[in-house]
C-alpha cells in the first residue's frame, strides 16, 4: 500500500469519527431542548409517567391556551419586552458613540479613560456599595436600577472600536473631514450605515442579557407588576408555585398538580423562543463579536 | 494651551459621543469603588460613605473567624477550579473537530444547535435541571430505575451539586466557547497545510501539529482570563440551583455576600467580604498573568 493511500484511507476514519462525535454532541444539546417542546403539547400525566421520550403523546395545547390567559405571565412577558428594547436603545446608542470616540487618536486623554474603562473589566465595587448607590439615586423599584449600571460593556466597546479602526477605512473619515461634515454627521451618516453587521450583534448580546435578567430586578424591584419574565418563571418553574390565574379554575388538587406541570414546560418555551429564532440570523457576524482580531494580537 | 483648546472645540463632538458611557461608569463603577471605603467603617445610612465612622479592620476580622468562612473559601475556589479543569479544554476541542469538517453544511448545523444552550437564561438552565433530574418524574431517574437502579434526588444531595454545576455549564457554553477558536482557526495561514501535507501529514496530525499551535496564543490568552475570573463565579446559577440539602457544598463567597448584605443588611461586613474576593482574584489574575508571560510569550500586558 503506497504511504498515499495510507494516509487518505486513516483521513477517511478519522473524518467518521470525528463526524460521528459531533453528531453525538448535537444531540445532547438538541435532545433536552426538544423533550420540552414535545412534553409542552403533551398530556402532562403521560409527561409524568415517561411515556413521552421522542413523539409527544395525547397532543394537548392547553398549556399555552392558559398561559395566554394568565395576567402575571401576560404582564411579565410585556415588561420584558419594554427593559428590552429600551435597555438595547441605551446599551447601543451608548457603546457606538463611546467606541467612536475611543477610536480616534485626536481625543485627549483617550488612553487615560480606555485604562479606567479596563480597569473596571478586573476590579468593581461589588454587590453592596452599588446597591448603596442605586438607593441613593432613588432608582429602587424601577427599571433604571438593573438597566443602567449594566447598560454599556467595556468588552463591547472594544469589540466595536476595534471593528471601526480594522473595518472602516481611515481615508473615508479624513475624507468627509475636508468636507466639512461634523464628527456627529460622520457617526451617524457615514459610520453608523457601514456598522450594520456589528450593530445587529451588538442588538443581539445587549437584548439577549437583558432578556435573561434575573439577579437585579430581583434585588431591586419590589412591586409584583414591574416584575420581568424571569422572575415570574422562577415561580412558575423551581418554586413550583401551584396558584396564579392560570390555574385558577382548576376545581381540584390533582388537576392544579396537573397544570402547573404542564405549565412548567409551556412558560420554557415561549420565553427561550424569541432569542433562540434570532440568533442564527446574526450567526455569521459572531466572529466579529468574538474580539478575535485583538485576542490574536 | 491655545492648539489645545481649539483641539477641544474641534474635536467637542467626540467627548458629547463619549459623555453618556463616562457618566454610567463614573455612577455605577467608580461610586461604588469610592464606598468600598464602608469595609473599613461602621457604615450608616444617614452618614453615607463617607462620614460613617472608621473601625479599621473589624469585619475582616469577624469574617475571617466566622465558622462560615473556610466553608465559603473553599466552596468559592473548589467549584471554579472544577468548572476551569472540566470546562475549558471542551470548547478547544470543539472547535479543532469543527474545523476539520469538510461539509459545510454539516458544519453550521452543529455550530448553530450547540450555539443555542448559550442564548437560555440561567432560570430556565435551572428548571431545566430541575425536570430533568427530578425524583419522581424526571427523565434521567427514569432511565435509573428501568435499569434497576433506585430514584435519586440529585439536586438535593450535596456531593453531586459541583458536578452538576460544571457538567450544566458545560451543555450550555461550549459551543459559545468555540467561537473564538474557531476564528483564530481561519486566520492560520494555507501554506501551513500545504507543508505538512506534502511531508505526509494526516488530518489528526494537522489538528495536533498545525491546528493547535496555531491557536496556542489564543488559548493562552483565554485561560489567564479565566484564571483571573476564579473568585468571579457567577452568583445567579449557583443561587438558583441552592436549597438547604447542598447548601453545605453550594454556599460561595458571593451568595454568602448576597445573603448577609441583601438580605440581612449588614452592609459594611458584607462589603469587606467582597472586597477581600475581589483582592483575591486581582491577585490571581496578576499571577496567572504573570506566569503565562514567564513560560510563553502570551500575556495579556
Amino acid at each position: 500500500m503506497s504511504n498515499l493511500g495510507n494516509k487518505s484511507g486513516y483521513d477517511r476514519v478519522f473524518n467518521i469519527v470525528n463526524n460521528a462525535i459531533l453528531a453525538v454532541a448535537l444531540l445532547l444539546v438538541l435532545y433536552p431542548l426538544y423533550y420540552i417542546l414535545i412534553a409542552s403539547i403533551s398530556d402532562p400525566v403521560s409527561v409524568a409517567e415517561g411515556k413521552v421520550i421522542f413523539l409527544p403523546d395525547k397532543v394537548t395545547f392547553e398549556g399555552y391556551a392558559r398561559i395566554f390567559r394568565d395576567n402575571t405571565i401576560i404582564l411579565g412577558y410585556a415588561n420584558t419586552i419594554v427593559y428590552t428594547v429600551i435597555g438595547v436603545f441605551l446599551g447601543v446608542a451608548f457603546t457606538a458613540g463611546a467606541a467612536f470616540s475611543l477610536s480616534r487618536k485626536e481625543l485627549k486623554f483617550r488612553k487615560t479613560i480606555l485604562a479606567l474603562l479596563t480597569f473596571t473589566m478586573f476590579f468593581q465595587g461589588g454587590l453592596i456599595p452599588t446597591y448603596l448607590v442605586v438607593r441613593k439615586l432613588g432608582m429602587i423599584n424601577t427599571m433604571w436600577s438593573f438597566l443602567l449600571p449594566s447598560a454599556v460593556w467595556v468588552y463591547n466597546i472594544f469589540i466595536m472600536r476595534t471593528f471601526f479602526t480594522v473595518s472602516v477605512p481611515e481615508e473615508l473619515y479624513e475624507a468627509s473631514m475636508i468636507d466639512g461634515c461634523s464628527q456627529f454627521r460622520y457617526f451617524f451618516s457615514i459610520l453608523i450605515p457601514l456598522s450594520k453587521a456589528i450593530i445587529s450583534v451588538m442588538v443581539l448580546f445587549y437584548g439577549m442579557a437583558v432578556w435573561n435578567m434575573f439577579f437585579q430586578p430581583m434585588i431591586y424591584l419590589t412591586e409584583e407588576s414591574k416584575f420581568p419574565l424571569q422572575l415570574i418563571l422562577r415561580n412558575i418553574i423551581l418554586e413550583s408555585n401551584i396558584g396564579g390565574d392560570a390555574v385558577l379554575d382548576a376545581d381540584t388538587v390533582l388537576k392544579k398538580i396537573r397544570i402547573s406541570e404542564l405549565l412548567k414546560f409551556t412558560v420554557i418555551i415561549v420565553s427561550i423562543v424569541p432569542p433562540l429564532v434570532v440568533y442564527p440570523f446574526l450567526q455569521k457576524h459572531f466572529t466579529q463579536g468574538s474580539l478575535s482580531g485583538s485576542v490574536k494580537g | 494651551m491655545r492648539k489645545g483648546r481649539r483641539a477641544l472645540s474641534v474635536n467637542g463632538q467626540l467627548y458629547v459621543l463619549l459623555l453618556p458611557t463616562l457618566i454610567l461608569f463614573l455612577l455605577f463603577r467608580y461610586w461604588p469603588m469610592y464606598g468600598i471605603q464602608i469595609a473599613f467603617k461602621d457604615y450608616n445610612a444617614f452618614l453615607g460613605f463617607t462620614k460613617s465612622p472608621w473601625i479599621g479592620f473589624f469585619h475582616f476580622k469577624r469574617f475571617f473567624n466566622s465558622y462560615q468562612f473556610w466553608k465559603v473559601l473553599i466552596n468559592t475556589i473548589t467549584l471554579s477550579f472544577f468548572q476551569l479543569i472540566a470546562g475549558f479544554p471542551i470548547p478547544v476541542i470543539l472547535a479543532l473537530m469543527l474545523h476539520q469538517v469538510d461539509n459545510k453544511r454539516y458544519k453550521s448545523i452543529v455550530q448553530t444547535v450547540t450555539y443555542a444552550p448559550h442564548f437560555i437564561s440561567l432560570v430556565v438552565l435551572v428548571g431545566l435541571l430541575s425536570i430533568f433530574l427530578s425524583p419522581r418524574t424526571g427523565l434521567i431517574n427514569a432511565l435509573i430505575t428501568a435499569l434497576g437502579g433506585d430514584a435519586k434526588y440529585f439536586l438535593g444531595n450535596a456531593k453531586l451539586f459541583k458536578s452538576i454545576y460544571v457538567i450544566s455549564g458545560i451543555w450550555q457554553n461550549a459551543g459559545w466557547g468555540a467561537i473564538v477558536y474557531l476564528a483564530a482557526l481561519s486566520g492560520i495561514s494555507p501554506t501551513l497545510y500545504e507543508a505538512a501535507e506534502i511531508d505526509g501529514a494526516n488530518r489528526f496530525h494537522r489538528m495536533i501539529h498545525v491546528d493547535l499551535p496555531g491557536i496556542l496564543p489564543t488559548i493562552v490568552i483565554l485561560l489567564i482570563l479565566n484564571v483571573g475570573k476564579v473568585m468571579k463565579l457567577g452568583f445567579e446559577k449557583v443561587f438558583l440551583m441552592q436549597n438547604p440539602l447542598n447548601l453545605s457544598s453550594s454556599e460561595i463567597i458571593s451568595t454568602y455576600v448576597y445573603k448577609m448584605g441583601i438580605l440581612e443588611a449588614q452592609f459594611s461586613f458584607s462589603t469587606a467580604v467582597d472586597l477581600f474576593n475581589g483582592i483575591v482574584n486581582l491577585i490571581i489574575l496578576l499571577a496567572a498573568n504573570r506566569l503565562a508571560r514567564k513560560i510563553s510569550e502570551y500575556s495579556l500586558w
